[in-house]
Order: structure tokens, then sequence, then C-alpha cells
């Protein structure tokens, strides 16, 4: 396995049109397959690479520190060894704590409109790179933002501990956790100016990806969370060039042209193995692959052939995406689904009188009609927090539901997930009052 | 301070119920439990009054309470529809034997005419007989597949016109990781249906009205209803593949119970990519049965069987087949490498 091969195998993976003369940022986890990806990367976009990358890299790393309880000293320990790692590279970086999620604006959950058309521009970025006289090691040092961790407020990170605090289980932690992480990552790309999001996981890390959305109930967003590329954030495209590696192809890569990369500890770390469902099916995989050497690449090759279903597709409108994944809701519960039957079996275990199959689930009654009492989703406006919990639970997908329900209290979510249900359900009211005099819904995408 | 159940405010709770945690009486529990078989039957349609059902009975749990069910449901609500009940003896000594009593006993408790077939008069094998040829590692195919169509044969000999199986929640989750695990996407694709389609002579389409009930579920209504089952593992079927998978859900439903409801799901909402090459539906050039290939996979065992290469019909066989429906002998190095078994 020598480095040509492989960083040709790396080239070739990533659907060369895709990434032409673009800003990409590579989002660095510190571990193993994304200090890969980032060294591969700055094989191939220097000098004398035998078939140049000719895209503009830059660097990103979330320290999630706060949400795992790490004193200061930890953190900055951590955060010194990666800068001096991203320094070396040349490329422009940014380091930032995950506490800022809690500042971001509701556009984030908005898919923004993509900002280069790729055959309009083509020509004219190919011109700029030319011009600029090949990328990457000398001209960038004064562009290299080495931002040493920024300055957190304690407040800030006790709002972010409280928030994956109510979060009664591990599996609801690391839900959120990862969520959140990507809310974030995704609006450092669009505020800086990248319309690409690279991210390292390996083959065998999305096998248990595969395995785990299953588990939560994200089939129907699989191709989403596990393909190539992930187009739900409109403008900026998450793609993962490792996917076709598995994790002791990186580990053999990053040992044999010594790849530095750092140990952070997760939110499951050390924990037992039914801590988490994530937990869980990591276990499985890995125990599994080992009986069976073709476990990993047979459940890649299924995910591979999967595509997001129906109404999931880039063009959904906003309503219809979830408020927390940004993906197509799924909870349309059709007639003899296993949605219709959990809400069938909700209902009979609790109210005493005859329920009639749920019409409409999807939406609670609204705060100026009363409440029908065993109607709808049958635990509607017992209490004003079960008020906003079911209200939101109609915005958010099958497994976000799921997640939310583990949730003490949905009111720790960030302002900018808030607001934006908020809006949401204020514009979902307006419509169903005018329902009989709207023609056609034209005009909802603008 | 004792828990009042959740549903009717009055009576004790006496369980918990699995699958949403609520506590409920005994008659809530029931009530629910039934409804919710009712409910899944109508909004799946998956009956028209007059029609003949018959009820796939193995004598273990699911069979027999989906037997109970299916009269109580069929008298209550009025379905019209005349049931009976089939059952497959694959000749496993000290197992089958034992739980074919029970299914005895079911027909005489339920008054319902039964039908048994049995692998030895269709096939001429016994499982007992094919573990000793085969193995312990792949026998479950071979029981899987021959299962299939006597059930069949049963449903045609005996003119009903739908057949209904006990398959609850557990075994449609399990299914639909078995099927990523092997990346059998065809399958995939099938699993979640409720019900099969009906196309085709000498098959009869098939459901499962147990299809969202919990395993625990059917475990907590069939011990208070004190119903009469069977409750031994297969002594063949230890090393099933679908054993790990079995493992995995049993650990993921203790640490969320809604996940078995959550696979489904997942399941119900998978879409496949366009261009993926599928199986086409078409019938065995020997027996006539439905087959996607030229050679249904009974047929194929069945002469692996007869043969003496066991491993015919493991693994991919479709080249073979031209040479199996002609009659031709089989090259020494094809045989030498079907023969090979490891016990």
């Amino acid at each position: 396995m020598c480095s040509g091969s492989c960083n040709g195998e790396f080239r070739g993976s990533r659907n060369s049109e895709h990434l032409l003369c673009v800003q990409v940022l590579l989002a660095v986890s510190g571990g193993p397959s994304s200090c890969s990806m980032l060294s591969q990367v700055q094989e191939g976009v220097s000098q004398n690479a035998h078939k140049k990358l000719r895209f503009f890299p830059g660097i990103v790393y979330i320290d999630e520190g706060g949400a795992l309880g790490q004193c200061k000293e930890m953190r900055q320990k951590t955060t010194s060894e990666l800068c001096d790692m991203f320094r070396s590279t040349g490329f422009p970086f940014y380091i930032l704590p995950l506490e800022q999620v809690l500042d971001l604006p509701g556009s984030v959950l908005t898919p923004s409109p993509p900002s280069d058309q790729p055959g309009s521009v083509y020509k004219a970025a190919v011109d700029l790179f030319l011009q600029s006289g090949d990328s990457s090691s000398d001209g960038k040092a004064e562009e290299q933002e080495c931002v040493s961790l920024p300055a957190v407020q304690e407040s800030h990170t006790r709002l972010l501990q409280q928030l994956i605090g109510s979060a009664q289980t591990l599996t609801a932690k690391q839900d959120l956790l990862n969520t959140f992480r990507q809310h974030l990552l995704v609006h450092t790309a669009r505020t800086r100016g990248y319309s690409k999001l690279m991210q390292g996981d390996s083959c065998t890390r999305l096998a248990v990806k595969l395995l785990t959305s299953i588990s939560l109930g994200r089939g129907a967003q699989l191709a989403q969370d596990t393909g190539f590329s992930d187009c739900r954030y409109g403008g900026v495209t998450v793609v993962r060039p490792m996917r076709e590696y598995s994790a002791k192809e990186i580990a053999y890569y990053n040992h044999m042209f010594k790849v530095p990369s750092v140990v952070i500890p997760n939110l499951d770390t050390k924990m037992p193995d039914k801590a988490s469902i994530q937990r869980l099916t990591q276990n499985f995989v890995t125990k599994l692959q080992a009986d069976f050497h073709s476990t990993v690449s047979t459940i890649y090759r299924t995910g591979e052939k999967l595509q997001t279903a129906g109404r999931g597709s880039s063009a959904a409108e906003d309503a219809e995406r979830c408020v927390l994944c940004v993906c197509g809701l799924d909870t349309a519960a059709e007639e003899a689904s296993a949605l219709q039957a959990t809400l069938i079996s909700e209902q009979l275990s609790q109210s005493s009188v005859k329920p009639e199959p749920p019409a409409n689930v999807g939406q609670c009654c609204s705060s100026e009609r009363p409440c029908g009492g065993a109607e709808g989703t049958g635990d509607c406006c017992r209490s004003s927090r079960d008020h906003e919990a079911t209200d939101l639970r109609s915005l958010l997908c099958y497994s976000c539901r799921r997640t939310v329900r583990d949730m003490s209290s949905v009111d720790c979510l960030p302002q900018y997930v808030l607001s934006v249900a908020q809006r949401r359900q204020n514009r979902s009211a307006m419509k169903e009052q005018i329902s009989e005099f709207l023609l056609d819904d034209a005009d909802e995408n603008n | 301070m004792p828990v009042l159940c959740s549903s009717c405010s009055e009576k004790r709770a006496v369980l918990k119920r699995p699958k949403t945690g609520h506590s409920l009486c005994k008659a809530c529990f029931f009530w629910a439990f039934e409804e919710e078989v009712h409910q899944t039957i109508v909004a799946a349609k998956l009956f028209r009054p007059g029609e003949t059902v018959g009820i796939a009975a193995s004598g273990g749990k699911d069979s027999t309470v989906l037997a109970h069910v299916m009269k109580l449901l069929n008298e209550r609500h009025g379905y019209g529809l005349e049931l009976m009940l089939i059952s497959v003896d694959e000749g496993i000594t000290g197992y089958r034997d034992d739980s074919l009593e029970t299914v005895k006993r079911n027909q005489q408790q339920y008054e319902l005419p039964l039908k048994i077939v049995s692998y030895e008069e269709l096939y001429g094998w016994t499982m007992d007989a094919i573990v000793k040829q085969v193995g312990l590692k792949n026998n479950c195919t071979f029981c899987g597949v021959f299962r299939r169509q006597a059930l069949d044969r049963g449903a045609i000999m005996l003119k009903v016109d739908k057949i209904c199986t006990g398959h609850n929640a557990d075994d449609v989750a399990e299914t639909v990781l078995m099927n990523i695990l092997r990346g059998d996407i065809a399958r995939l694709r099938r699993c979640t249906a409720i019900s099969t389609a009906s196309e085709g002579d000498g098959v009869v389409p098939r459901c499962k009205p147990l299809k969202y009930a919990y395993e625990k579920e059917i475990v907590l209504y069939a011990y208070f209803k004190k119903l009469d089952y069977f409750s031994t593992e297969c002594i063949y079927s230890p090393n099933a593949y679908r054993g790990y998978a079995r493992t995995f859900l049993k650990d993921l439903e203790s640490i969320r119970p809604s996940s078995i409801m959550d696979i489904i799901h997942s399941g119900e909402n998978l879409s496949v990519r366009e261009g993926v090459k599928m199986p086409v539906q078409g019938t065995c050039s020997r027996c006539g049965y439905i087959s996607s290939q030229a050679l249904c996979k009974s047929c194929v065992l069945l002469e692996g069987l007869n043969r003496g290469l066991p491993k015919l019909g493991i693994g991919k066989h479709h080249r073979l087949h031209e040479k199996i429906l002609s009659q031709q002998p089989l090259t020494e190095h094809e045989q030498r490498k079907l023969k090979s078994v490891d016990f």
C-alpha cells in the first residue's frame, strides 16, 4: 500500500468535479481518521504532488470539552497540541468551542441556496486559481488564525452542560451533541465562505453509523447520514472522502507515514458496553467483523444502494424539514405503519375513551382552538410544558422526536432552535387559517 | 401504595407494558393488545369477509396467541372469516413432535380444523436426516426454505385464501437487521411489508397480523390468559447467523424499549436507489413454484441432498442450474467443492 496509490484512491473517491477550485473546510476531530484525511489533503495540494488537488483547504476543530465537563487546563492543553499540528500544515484554521453553538442564528437550520453553480463560474474559478500562483505554504502564513481557545464564559459552559444534561439517556446526549456539532461546523463553513465541508468518517465508522441510524429510526435519512455527499444544508455540502477506507487501513497508513493524531475523549469513552445505542452498535459491529470479515464492507455496500426517501430531497420546503437534523420529515403516519401503531398503542394505554385512529398526526391543537381531549395525539394541553413539547414534536423527524422525548425539558434547547420552531408553528397556524383560500403552494419556497 | 392502571384508573396495575412503559391492569392490557391487532388488521386491510384463512401453527407462543386472538376478533368484530390451523412437521425428534401435541390440543380448544404437512411426505427428508448430512451450520437454511413451500402446499390442500403467520415485531426488526448485515437489498425492501403479493399459482398470499406486537407482550398475554404453548428453542438452531441479530436486538431493547418499533419504522422508510439490480420473479422449471432463478431454492437444496452434495444450494450456484435441470453429472472438481462440510 504505497503512498502514491493511497493518495490516488483518495483523489478518485472524491468525485473530482465536486471539489475543483473551491474552498473546502476540513473538519478535524483530532482522531486518526480525520488526521489521516488532513495529511492526505496536505500531500495532495503540495507543489510536488503527482496529480495536484486543486482546492483551497481550511481546517476547523470543535472543542467539546465543555460538554464533557473537562477542566479549562485540559482543554487548553489539547487545543495547543492541535494548534501546533494545524500550524505546520500552513492552512488557515479555526478552533471553536462548542459553546458557540448557543449563539448561532436561526439561519443555520435553513438550507441556503448554493452559492456557486458548477458550470457557470467554473472558468472564473480556474482563472482565479491560476492567478493566485498556486496555493498553500508560502502565502498563507499571515492568513492563519491561530486563536488559542477563545475565552469561554462560565455561564455559556454551564448552559451547554445543562443542555446536554437535560437528556436523560446517553443515547440522547450523543445524538444531541452530534447534531449541534454539525450545526456549528456548517455555520462556520458558511460564514467563512467555504462551500464544502469534508468529514473524516471511515468505512468502519460509517457502517456503525448506518446500523445506529437504523436502530434510532433514521431509515429515511440514511443516505444523507452515510452517503458520500450530504446536501441537506444547501449552500454547504458535506462530503466524506474517507468512506472507502476501513479503520484498520487508516491505522496502517498513519503508522507508516507517521501521521500525528491526538486522543480526545468522547461522551461514551470508558462507558460500559450497553451505555448507549451508539456504543452497543460499535461493539457489535467490531465483534462481528472479527468473526465474519466481510461485515463492514457488506453493510457499507448496502448503504450505498439506498437513497433518501422521496420528500427528503433538497427541494423540500422549510416546513417539511426537521428542526434539529434538517432532514425531511418522515412522520406522515400512513395507514398500517409503525408510527401509527405506536400512536395507537400509546392512546390505548392511557385514555379510557375508545379512540378513533388518529386522522392527522402531525399537528397538535394550536393554542387558539380548544383541545379535543382524546383526539389527535392524545396528550395535548395537560400542562403548558406538555403543550410545548408536543408542539415541538410536530416539527421533528421520528428519531429526533425520540431524542427529545428523553429530554427533561425542551427549554434547554438553544435559542435558535426554539425561535425557528416558534416561527414555523406560527406559519403553520397561519396556513391552516387560510388554507381554503390558498390556490397552490408555489410561493412557499421563497 | 399500589400503582393504578393508567387506562381505567380504577383497578390495580399488574404489569408494565414493554412497548410503552404504561402500567395496566389485566383487563385493560388484554383489551389494548387485542385492539391493536384489530387496528392493524383493519388499517392494512388484511382480510375480506368470507375468506378462508389458514393460521400457521407451530405450537409456540406466537402462533398460539395468534390463533386465540384471530378467533376472538373474528367473533367480536364479525370479520366473517373461516379459520383453520396448518402445521408443519419438520421431523425434529424431541422438539417438533412435542410441539405438535400442543397444536393438537389447540385444535380441540379452539375447535378449528387442522392439517399437518410433513417434510417426510413432501420431500422425503426429515430435518434429523438433513442435519446428519449437512451439519449444524447451514441447516436453518434448509428448514426455512422447505417450510415456506410446505406451508403453501398445506394451504392449497386445505383450499385457503390466505395464510397468516405469527411473526411479531421482534422478528421483523431482526429480519431488517439481518438483511442489512447480509447485504440483501431485495429482501430488505420487502421484509417490512405486512402482507405478500398474491401472484402466481402454487403461492398463497400471507400476512402478519402480529407485526406490531412485541414478543414480550405476546408472552405476557399468553401468561395472563393462561394459554397453553410449547416453549423450547429448536435444538438445531444455536449457531444460526440470525442469533447475532437477535442478541443485538435484545440489547437494543434493554437500552431503549422503543428501538424495535424504531427499526421497523426505519425499514418501512428505506428507499432503494434506482438502477440497483433486483431479482425478477419467475417460476421454477422443475416444480413450478415461484423463483427468481431457473430452479427454485428448494429444488436445488433437494438435489444437493439427494446427490450427497450438501453444499449445493449454500453459496452461489446459478451456473450449475442448467446442469442439474438436464440431469448431467457434475465434474469431479465441482463435486469435491460441494461435498466438504464443516461440522
